[in-house]
């Protein structure tokens, strides 16, 4: 298993996020996560990524226990989210921004010297053309649309090579169209790395997820392959009374 | 938003659609964007260098006032400008280094520039470097409040001590900095000037080579995503606490000149009023350029050099609302007034000269 969390807990005060949640993703899988607002989908994806800190549980990436690293150090192991908020740097070009996340691993002396900016140039060129940006290279990252944006994003995620990617819903606010477009986008990606999606479009989500699993209130409700879990009543049960 | 199309000027060199190489030493592709900070830096600069064949001797000693100070300015602007760290502890860093290299003229009678300036800038780098694992090395990402507070009152508590502690001469300060010496060869104003001229344009270039570096770019990040940098595999406080130090270790050999400049030192050298100023200096020219810092200390120094004397009650007032209305009204400072918002905020190298840029969107 490339990811196990195991008993996964989180409490806000009074309010239990997560409680006991076990989630395992496999090499080359998409996993879809899913489940009413306030499921603890999110809360689950950061304690994943290290964005929060679980209240109870562990989370073992590659064999590895990272329940107590700092982000910094889950994405040097390997891993990589991209969240929900898009979070590009407005300010700077797309392409320095793409520049940013492919350098973010190398060492500081070569970052001070620019030793490893002529290297990357390629790559940013390609990263860019994956996602259909490379039009867009010397416009500043806060100039395009929100797609747009959160392509750029999910290229930033992607562009370190991870072994696991995490996406908080890739598609909000995205018209239908680029909701497709987005879909195609993903569906490569698979053979590079596992991906972790948190989706609130069904359709979207069944479309390239291997696995789903649903959370309900802070417990994971169900797990299995996407016909396992539309056949699943409790399931059912949950998306008719309260979506 | 214009893109590549609207440059209509010639659709293999502005189409961005390939590689971002293409605009490589294509400088002659008109709607590129005209790079106004080169000018601007070659203006002071150029300035500076002939300054004192222009002026008469007083005003000589005056512009490498300004040089010190805008020294100063500059390690400001390198950790709020490209890091986002607001700090009021420049000044601590300064006076620090200032109380240092007085010290070692009076007590051990040492004013040779091998070992003034280099102690000015270990002061400055050892005090930083403790100041900020103190305040940025935390669990969790310290705010701006907090930061801003932490330095503002350790300049406080340094000042005060000061001028409390009877060997650092209390209220007085120390007075009889000689001059700076080279064996024999004393700096006297003319050979202090380029003295500092040239430490002046020294680290003004590393500075300007470090921002605009990988690593700039990173501080950069930094400052516009602090915590989504940390998810792409940075070590925030690895990042910050470099520039931090480096900043401090540059004040600390303004200081060091401070104190030969002015022949003694004071509790204010390193007090929260001088820090402010500092702060000031920098959004007053704007922030996150380098070159802003300093058109702030030339355009602030000059202002009061020159209107303090005609106007001495009520200058501080008009001085005060200048800075108000300009913070108001012109958030990116007098650089501002210059040079374009994607100059000013997103210029950093290219593997190949001027690529990728070539869209008119600077324009927009």
């Amino acid at each position: 298993m490339l990811l196990e969390a195991s008993a996964i807990g989180k409490s806000f005060g009074q309010l239990r996020a997560l409680d006991g949640v076990d989630l395992a993703v496999s090499a080359g899988e998409i996993h879809g996560l899913i489940g009413p607002n306030g499921s603890g989908k999110s809360t689950l994806l950061k304690c994943i990524a290290g964005a929060e800190r679980p209240s109870h549980g562990r989370v073992l990436f590659a064999e590895r226990d990272i329940t107590a690293l700092p982000p910094s150090e889950r994405a040097r192991a390997g891993m990589s989210i991209k969240f929900q908020i898009t979070s590009v740097m407005p300010a700077l070009l797309v392409y320095d921004n793409v520049l940013l996340a492919l350098q973010a691993h190398d060492r500081l002396r070569d970052l001070i010297a620019s030793r490893t900016r002529r290297g990357l140039d390629a790559q940013i060129t390609e990263t860019l053309a994956a996602f259909r940006l490379e039009r867009r290279a010397a416009a500043l990252a806060g100039e395009l649309s929100h797609g747009e944006q959160q392509w750029l994003e999910i290229a930033m995620a992607l562009a370190t090579g991870p072994r696991l990617l995490l996406l908080d819903e890739p598609t909000a606010g995205m018209s239908l169209e680029e909701r497709r477009v987005t879909g195609t986008l993903l569906r490569p990606i698979k053979t590079r790395c596992a991906i972790v999606i948190v989706e609130h479009d069904l359709d979207f989500i069944r479309d390239i997820c291997d696995v789903l699993t649903v959370l309900d209130q802070g417990r994971v409700i169900a797990s299995g392959s996407v016909a396992d879990i539309q056949a699943n009543a409790s399931v059912q049960e949950v998306y008719l009374t309260r979506v | 938003m214009l893109n590549g199309g609207s440059t209509s000027h010639g659709d293999t060199m502005t189409a961005p659609g390939t590689k971002p190489a293409p605009l490589a030493g294509s400088a002659s592709t008109a709607p590129a964007l005209r790079r106004r900070l080169p000018l601007v830096e070659w203006a002071v600069f150029g300035a500076f260098a002939v300054l004192p064949f222009l002026l008469a001797d007083f005003l000589t000693v005056f512009a490498s006032r300004l040089m010190i100070l805008a020294l100063l300015a500059i390690s400001f602007d390198l950790v709020y400008g490209f890091a986002g760290i607001m700090s009021f502890g420049q000044a601590l860093f300064f006076g620090a280094a200032g109380y240092s290299v007085a010290l070692l003229a009076r007590d051990l009678g040492v004013s040779s520039v091998l070992v003034v300036l280099p102690a000015a800038l270990g002061v400055g780098l050892v005090l930083s470097w403790l100041v900020s694992s103190f305040l940025l090395l935390g669990r969790h990402p310290p705010s701006v409040t907090f930061v801003a507070l932490g330095t503002l009152t350790a300049a406080f508590a340094a000042e005060e001590l000061a001028r409390s502690w009877y060997y650092l001469g209390g209220q007085n300060g120390i007075p009889g900095v000689p001059q700076l010496t080279l064996g024999h060869f004393e700096f006297s104003d003319l050979a202090f000037y380029y003295l500092v001229f040239a430490l002046f344009a020294a680290v003004y270039l590393l500075c300007r080579a470090l921002v605009r570096s990988q690593f700039g770019l990173a501080l950069a990040g930094i400052r516009d995503q602090e915590q989504r940098l940390g998810f792409f595999g940075y070590r925030i406080d690895t990042f910050k606490t470099i520039i931090f130090t480096i900043a401090g270790a540059i004040a600390g050999l303004a200081g060091g000149l401070y104190a030969y400049h002015e022949g003694f030192v004071w509790p204010s050298m390193m007090g929260v009023v001088l820090s402010t100023q500092i702060v000031l200096y920098c959004l007053f020219g704007g922030v996150g350029t380098l070159i802003g810092a300093v058109l702030g200390v030339i355009a602030i120094e000059s202002a009061t050099y020159a209107l303090s004397e005609q106007l001495p009650t009520i200058w501080p007032v008009v001085l005060g609302i200048i800075l108000l209305v300009v913070i108001l009204f012109r958030p990116t400072g007098l650089i501002g007034l210059v040079v374009s918002e994607r100059e000013r905020t997103g210029d950093f190298g290219r593997p190949g000269p001027g690529a990728p840029r070539g869209t008119s969107s600077d324009a927009a």
